[in-house]
């Protein structure tokens, strides 16, 4: 196989199954969980339920004080990498090309410096956050093969779109094949691993928020 | 022309001034990023070299490797020393023809075997040697024959590098460029669809100054043309950082002359002069004139997925591939969902309890 026929193959019938993966996975786990339901609430509404799902899901984003004292290192490097993620996913022109191919509609992107830096603080904040979970003791000791995993495939789409746009190592083609090969891996992991949680920790925020909304407390 | 016949004298025979010869020794030093401190060092060696004998064989082409190079705006410097060289069989250019020419091309071989430069353009059919053949003779075994006493292979043009438009899917004619076939000689790569002129005579000026094969990529290509892409020169480039982009050809963007990468364009993949050189006497390049790089300087270029489709974008229908995805998660999440609540519904029915054990997934 040419590098050519590579990067054919991986842009077309590996990202076609990738994307039916990453799909098919997603939606089945979360019809798993939605189809289970919940025992009906016999006692007389206090509150709306509604009201108190969504604003679980808003507040539980920011962490208290007394939280946020303990474990500032895990919340701001948490927040870095999940923007600078987004900002890099959704506002890079090639990235943008890609929804709009798939999805029909285009929005503006930022310009390449700036996702150029964005990536390596992105970067940076997750090998951080691999140091501090293997320095940590209890970090470590709660971590199994499946957290090291993920955060393989949540760096490798950085590292490789970081060395294909400035062409380190091997041929352009080969660049852009590996990296939107290391998406595809991401993909088809996702449904069956922690990182389900981009989903789920709006349906269990909303879970939580709900039982507390309808008893009429402040959750 | 007395075969003898240095460069220099050569030169001065067809009326090129001292200024115009220092004047392309520069522009080969630059070419060839050498510091301008060597121009002199160049004009000496140039002044002295002998005219090198050529062979130009031509198997599965379109001659418009050869037409690039013979429309290279003559009375050019670049011209002057094609015709310096000794091209001792080319069909397209010269005037023998039959057994006539085949006998110049053996002559040349027998006086300057180990010494004279093959240069080939055009792919050569594996699939059947009766596809391509000249005074009888197949690609397969000229090519062989000609390159056992040859200095150096120059493959000219894609074809001959990398199989090119005949090597293009399906292959009929089972094509392979010329490094597929002759293993023990240095080869220099010289791609593109057509080459351009410069970069030709700059190998063999070259060859010709410092008598070795100049610096080469991975990729078997000169160092000194190939070795930046169009997209790294080209002048399109603040735009495309920037983020605007043309989105048809004749749109507000065209018009402003911003990056054509949504309409296809290959410069991030391609390593060639253009955006340096420039065609036609270096008036322009074609995404000068407004179309994205085709690739031609790379390996399958042919084959890439369209030249109008964008290279980061998915090939195959994704959309539908998602609808079926989802329609079909959507069962199987149903299904598979009842399945859970029976199981729940059968443990509460028989008083199961947890126990931390089933808390404790493992990995
Ligand atoms: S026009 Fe092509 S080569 Fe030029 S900046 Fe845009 S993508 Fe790169
Ligand atoms: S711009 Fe691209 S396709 Fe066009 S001649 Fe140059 S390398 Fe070939």
């Amino acid at each position: 196989m040419s590098e050519t026929e590579f990067l054919l193959w991986v842009r077309g019938p590996a990202f076609q199954v990738a994307t039916i993966i990453f799909l098919l996975g997603v939606v089945v786990r979360i019809l798993e969980i939605l189809v289970l339901g919940r025992k009906p609430d016999l006692a007389e509404a206090r509150g709306s339920a509604v009201a108190g799902g969504l604003r679980a899901i808003i507040s539980r984003s920011f962490a208290e004080r007394a939280t946020l004292q303990r474990t500032a290192f895990t919340e701001v490097t948490g927040w870095i990498f999940h923007i600078g993620i987004f900002v890099i996913l959704l506002l890079f022109a090639p990235h943008i090309l890609l929804f709009e191919e798939v999805f029909g509609v285009s929005w503006p992107a930022l310009p390449t410096t700036v996702i150029d830096a964005t990536t390596i603080v992105t970067i940076i904040a997750l090998l951080a956050v691999l140091i501090h979970r293997i320095a940590n003791p209890v970090m470590r000791f709660l971590s199994r093969f499946q957290d090291y995993l993920v955060w393989l495939v949540t760096i490798l789409p950085l590292v490789t779109g970081y060395m294909a746009f400035h062409r380190i190592g091997l041929t352009p083609t080969m660049l852009i094949a590996v990296h939107i090969l290391s998406v595809e891996l991401l993909m088809v992991t996702f449904p069956f691993t922690k990182l389900m949680h981009a989903f789920t920790l709006f349906m269990s925020r909303y879970y939580d928020g709900a039982i507390a909304g309808y008893k009429g407390v402040n959750s | 022309m007395s075969k003898d016949e240095t460069l220099g004298e050569a030169l001065r025979r067809q009326g090129v001034t001292r200024r115009g010869f220092l004047k392309f020794c520069a522009a080969t030093a630059s070419m060839m990023a050498l510091p301008p401190s060597m121009v002199p060092a160049i004009a000496a060696a140039l002044e002295k070299a002998r005219r090198p004998s050529v062979i130009w064989l031509s198997f599965q082409e379109c001659t418009g490797c050869i037409e690039s190079l013979t429309r290279s705006h003559s009375p050019t410097v670049e011209g002057l020393i094609f015709d310096a060289i000794s091209l001792d069989y080319q069909h397209a250019l010269q005037a023998a023809a039959g057994s006539a020419a085949e006998a110049a091309r053996e002559t040349a071989m027998e006086e300057n075997y180990g010494k004279y430069i093959l240069i080939v353009d055009g792919s050569i059919p594996l699939a059947n040697p009766g596809y391509s053949t000249i005074a009888g003779i197949s690609n397969l075994a000229m090519l062989e024959e000609t390159a056992k006493g040859a200095a150096a292979v120059v493959s000219m043009g894609s074809c001959a590098a990398f199989g090119g438009i005949p090597k293009a899917k399906p292959n009929p004619t089972g094509a392979v460029s010329v490094g597929d076939i002759i293993k023990d000689k240095p080869i220099i790569n010289v791609p593109g669809c057509p080459p351009i002129p410069v970069v030709i005579t700059g190998v063999l000026a070259h060859f010709l100054i410092f008598g070795t094969i100049p610096e080469l990529d991975a990729l078997g290509r000169p160092m000194a043309y190939y070795g930046q892409s169009i997209h790294d020169r080209c002048y399109r480039r603040p735009f495309y950082d920037k983020g605007k982009f043309a989105n048809t050809f004749d749109d507000e963007g065209a018009k402003k002359g911003w990056c054509l990468y949504k309409l296809g364009c290959k410069g991030p993949t391609t390593y060639n002069a253009c955006a340096t050189t420039k065609w036609n006497d270096g008036t322009s390049f074609p995404i000068e004139a407004g179309h994205p790089c085709l690739g031609c300087s790379e390996p399958d270029f042919w084959d890439g997925g369209g030249f109008y489709k964008a290279i980061s974008t998915p090939t195959e229908d994704i959309p539908k591939a998602a609808i079926y995805a989802v329609g079909a998660g959507a069962a199987a999440g149903l299904a598979l969902g009842a399945l859970n609540r029976a199981k729940r519904d059968k443990a509460v029915a028989e008083h199961v309890k947890t126990t931390i054990d089933d808390l404790e997934k493992g990995d």
